[in-house]
C-alpha cells in the first residue's frame, strides 16, 4: 500500500501521504514519543470541566486573566526547557526571578531609574546569576541540584536583604506596570492576530516549496494546510473572545484588547523555538542532551553549552520576575517563592519536556504553563481552598512525570529511543 | 594495488606513565585497500587508533600521510587530514535524527540558520553512494534504526566529508549475520572507492572475508603485517597469541626486550 519516492541522492523513501502521515505520527506516540499531545488533551479536558462547572471561567474576563496569571510560570518554565534538556535542574530559577524583579524595582522606585535601564539591569542580574551557576556546574562539575539548591538558599536571603529585611517596594512606573496589566488595542490585536497567523503560513509553505525545488521529501499538503487552519482558528478566535468589552462597567472603564502579556509571550515562543530548531547551538543543545559523549567527539564545546542554558534559565527568570513585578505592582519576599518554581518546573515536565534531558521544545512551556493555570484559575472559581489546589496540582504532576518516564520505557522496548 | 601507502606510522612508542603501551609500531594503510588490525585483548589496538586520531600524542615516531610527514595533535587534525574513526559506540545521538546525526558538529549554514535542504540533499548523496537505498526517511530518529542501520549511518557519517583513511572499530561485534554481511559489504564498498579502510576486528571470517593486509599487534608491538592471501587463519591466530607464526612474526624473546640493558639477576653473578 505504501508507494515509494525517490529523494536526494536516489534513496528510496516511503512517500508519505496525508493518511501515512497521520498514522506515522500516531506510531510515533505508541512507541513513546509523546510530545505536548498528553497535556493538550488535558487542557481541553480541564477546560470542559471548568467550563460546565463555572459559566465565568469562558468569559472574556477570566480568558484574560489567565494570561497574566501563568505569565510568570510560562517565561521561568521557557527558560527551565533549556536546562531540562541537558537533564540539568535548576531549582533557584523562582527565586531568582524575585531578586531581579526586586532590582527593577528598586532602582525605579529608591533610585529613580527609567524603565529603559531599570529593565536592561534585571536582565542582566538574571543573565549573570544563570553564569555563575552555570560556571560552577560546568566547570566544577558540581551536580545542578545542588548548585541550585544552594543558591535557592542564598537568593531568598538576598531578596530578604534587598527588600531591607521584609519590606514591601511598590513601583509606579507606567510603562512596567502596563506589561502585565494593560491590553493591546482592539486595532492592534487583530493586527497581530493576522501577521502571525500569515506569517506562519508563508513559513510552513515556504519550508514546502524550497524542499520540493530540491527534490526533497516534504509533508503532505494537507497536513500542511491542516496545520495552517488550526493555529489560524486558536489565534482568531481567541483573539474574538478577547476584544469583546469584558468590564463590569464599561461607561467608566473600558476594557478590551489582547493583554500585552500575550504577544511578549509569543515573542520569546518564537525566538526560542527558532533558536532551537534553526540554528547550530540548537542542534548542539539536543546532541548535549542527548549523548554527551557523541557531541563531545563531534567537537561541541560542551562546558561552554552547559553554561549558556543556564544563563538563558535565568534570563527568563528575570522576565518571569518582571512580569510578576508589574502584576503585583510591587516586590515583596515572596516574589518569585512559595509554589513559583515548583509550578514552573511542573509547567515544563507536563507540556513534554523530558526531565531525562534532549527531549523539549519552547512550545512545552506555553501548554504546560496554560494547564497549570487552568487548574489553578479553574478551581479557584470553583471554591476550593489552597490546599486542595496543591493536592490537585501535585496529581497532575505526578501523572505527567510518569507519562514521561512510561513513554520513555516503552521507547526503550521499541527502539525508538 | 597501490604501491605507495596513504597512511605510514612507523616507530610509534606511547606510554602511559611507567606503562609502555606501544613499542616502535609501524602500520601502513594503503588506498583501495582494507587493513584489518587484529591482537588480542590488550594489544593496544585501541591506543594505536587513539594516536592516529589525535587524541593521544605519540610519544615517538613519525607519521607520513601522502607522502607528508605530519604532526596530528587533536582530533581536529586528524579530521583536517581526511581520517576519520567510527568507534564502537557510533557516538550517534538517539534523539537526533539520521542527517543531524551525519552533520552534528559541522552543520551546513545559511548566515544563523541551518541549512537543511543542503544537508538533506548531501546525506542522501552521500548514503546512495553508500548503496543504501532503504531508509524509511532521512528525517528518521536514529533511536529507531536497527544496530546495522545504525552502523550503515556511523560510517556515512565518517565518509561525508571526503575522508581518505576511515578506521572502523569492530563494526560488526553486536551485529547479527545479516547485518555483519551488510556492513562488511560497505567496508569493502569503501576501500573500492579509494578510501583507505583500518578495520578492527576479533572476527577471523570478517577479517579474511574482506581485509587485503593484515596487521597483528602482540603485547604492543607489531607482530608482522602481511597480505590476506599470504596467511592462513591459524597463522593469524598464532601471531595474535604468540606473536610469531613459523618464519613471520616477531623474533622469539630475548632478555633485551625488557628495558634495554642486561641485568643479571643470577645469585652471585654480581662480582
Amino acid at each position: 500500500m505504501t508507494t515509494t519516492t525517490t529523494t536526494a541522492g536516489g534513496v528510496k523513501v516511503v512517500k508519505p501521504t496525508v493518511a501515512s502521515h497521520i498514522n506515522d505520527y500516531w506510531g510515533r506516540v505508541r512507541g513513546g514519543d509523546l510530545g505536548s499531545l498528553p497535556a493538550v488533551l488535558g487542557l481541553i479536558v480541564l477546560c470542559l470541566i471548568f467550563g460546565v462547572a463555572r459559566d465565568t471561567f469562558f468569559g472574556a474576563l477570566n480568558f484574560a486573566n489567565l494570561f497574566s496569571q501563568g505569565a510568570q510560570y510560562i517565561f521561568i518554565a521557557m527558560g527551565l526547557v533549556f536546562v531540562l534538556l541537558l537533564g540539568e535542574i535548576d531549582l533557584s530559577a523562582g527565586f531568582a526571578s524575585g531578586v531581579c524583579g526586586a532590582i527593577m524595582a528598586i532602582l525605579l522606585t529608591n533610585h529613580g531609574w527609567d524603565w529603559y535601564t531599570a529593565l536592561p539591569a534585571a536582565m542582566l542580574t538574571g543573565i549573570v546569576i544563570g553564569f555563575v551557576l552555570g560556571f560552577l556546574v560546568a566547570k566544577f562539575g558540581i551536580p545542578s541540584f545542588v548548585v541550585t539548591l544552594a543558591a535557592f538558599l542564598a537568593f531568598q536571603g538576598i531578596l530578604l536583604k534587598l527588600l531591607g529585611g521584609g519590606k514591601n517596594i511598590s513601583i509606579t512606573d507606567s510603562f512596567v506596570l502596563k506589561l502585565a496589566n494593560s491590553n493591546l488595542s482592539v486595532a492592534l490585536s487583530w493586527a497581530f492576530a493576522i501577521i502571525a497567523v500569515v506569517a506562519f503560513a508563508l513559513v510552513q509553505l515556504n519550508t514546502v516549496r524550497t524542499r520540493a525545488a530540491r527534490g526533497l521529501v516534504t509533508d503532505p499538503m494537507g497536513i500542511v494546510l491542516m496545520r495552517i487552519g488550526a493555529l489560524a482558528i486558536i489565534i482568531l478566535v481567541a483573539t474574538a473572545i478577547l476584544t469583546q468589552e469584558r468590564s463590569i462597567n464599561p461607561v467608566i472603564n473600558s476594557v478590551k484588547g489582547v493583554p500585552i502579556v500575550a504577544p511578549i509571550i509569543a515573542f520569546f515562543l518564537i525566538v526560542w523555538t527558532f533558536v532551537l530548531g534553526k540554528t547550530t547551538y540548537g542542534r548542539h543543545l539536543y546532541a548535549v542532551g542527548g549523548n554527551t559523549e557523541a557531541a563531545r567527539r563531534a567537537g561541541i564545546p560542551v562546558d561552554r553549552i552547559r553554561i549558556s542554558v543556564f544563563v538563558i534559565g535565568s534570563f527568563m527568570a528575570s522576565i518571569g520576575g518582571i512580569l510578576a513585578v508589574s502584576r503585583a505592582n510591587s516586590v515583596d519576599p515572596n516574589t518569585g517563592g512559595s509554589n513559583i518554581l515548583l509550578y514552573s518546573v511542573g509547567a515544563a515536565v507536563i507540556g513534554g519536556t523530558s526531565l531525562f534531558g534532549g527531549k523539549g521544545k519552547a512550545i512545552n512551556a506555553v501548554v504546560g504553563g496554560a494547564v497549570i493555570t487552568v487548574i489553578d484559575n479553574g478551581m479557584g472559581l470553583m471554591g476550593y481552598t489552597a490546599g486542595t489546589k496543591y493536592i490537585v496540582t501535585g496529581l497532575i504532576l505526578l501523572i505527567a512525570a510518569s507519562v514521561d518516564a512510561l513513554a520513555r520505557r516503552r521507547a526503550a522496548s521499541t527502539g525508538n529511543r | 594495488m597501490a604501491a605507495t601507502p596513504l597512511l605510514e606510522i612507523s616507530g610509534i612508542d606511547k606510554s602511559f606513565g611507567p606503562v609502555q603501551v606501544l613499542h616502535d609500531v609501524s602500520l601502513s594503510v594503503y588506498p583501495g585497500e582494507v587493513t584489518a588490525l587484529v591482537g588480542d585483548n590488550g594489544a593496544g589496538k585501541s591506543t594505536l587508533v587513539k594516536c592516529i586520531s589525535g587524541i593521544y600524542t605519540i610519544d615517538s615516531g613519525t607519521v607520513t600521510f601522502d607522502g607528508n610527514q605530519v604532526a596530528i595533535h587533536s582530533p581536529r587534525d586528524a579530521s583536517a587530514l581526511g581520517i576519520e574513526v567510527v568507534y564502537q559506540d557510533l557516538a550517534l545521538c538517539d534523539n537526533l535524527d539520521i542527517v543531524q546525526n551525519m552533520f552534528l558538529g559541522r552543520e551546513k549554514k545559511r548566515g544563523i540558520v541551518l541549512d537543511e535542504p543542503t544537508m538533506e540533499q548531501m546525506a542522501g548523496d552521500t548514503l546512495a553512494s553508500l548503496s543504501v537505498r532503504t531508509v524509511k526517511s532521512l528525517r528518521q530518529l536514529v533511536a529507531s534504526l536497527s544496530g546495522g542501520q545504525r552502523q550503515t549511518v556511523a560510517i556515512a557519517k565518517a565518509v561525508l566529508w571526503n575522508s581518505r583513511v576511515v578506521i572502523l572499530d569492530e563494526p560488526t561485534a553486536a551485529l547479527g549475520v545479516a547485518q555483519t554481511a551488510q556492513v562488511l559489504e560497505l567496508v569493502r564498498r569503501l576501500a573500492d572507492q579509494g578510501l583507505g579502510v583500518v578495520l578492527i576486528s576479533h572476527n577471523m571470517n570478517d577479517v579474511f572475508a574482506v581485509s587485503d593486509r593484515i596487521a597483528a599487534l602482540y603485547l604492543g608491538r607489531m607482530a608482522a603485517q602481511v597480505k590476506t592471501t599470504d596467511v592462513t587463519h591459524s597463522q593469524i591466530v598464532e601471531l595474535i597469541t604468540a606473536g610469531r607464526s613459523g618464519n613471520i612474526g616477531l623474533p622469539p624473546e630475548k632478555p633485551s626486550d625488557f628495558g634495554g640493558e642486561i641485568v643479571d639477576i643470577t645469585p652471585g653473578g654480581d662480582k
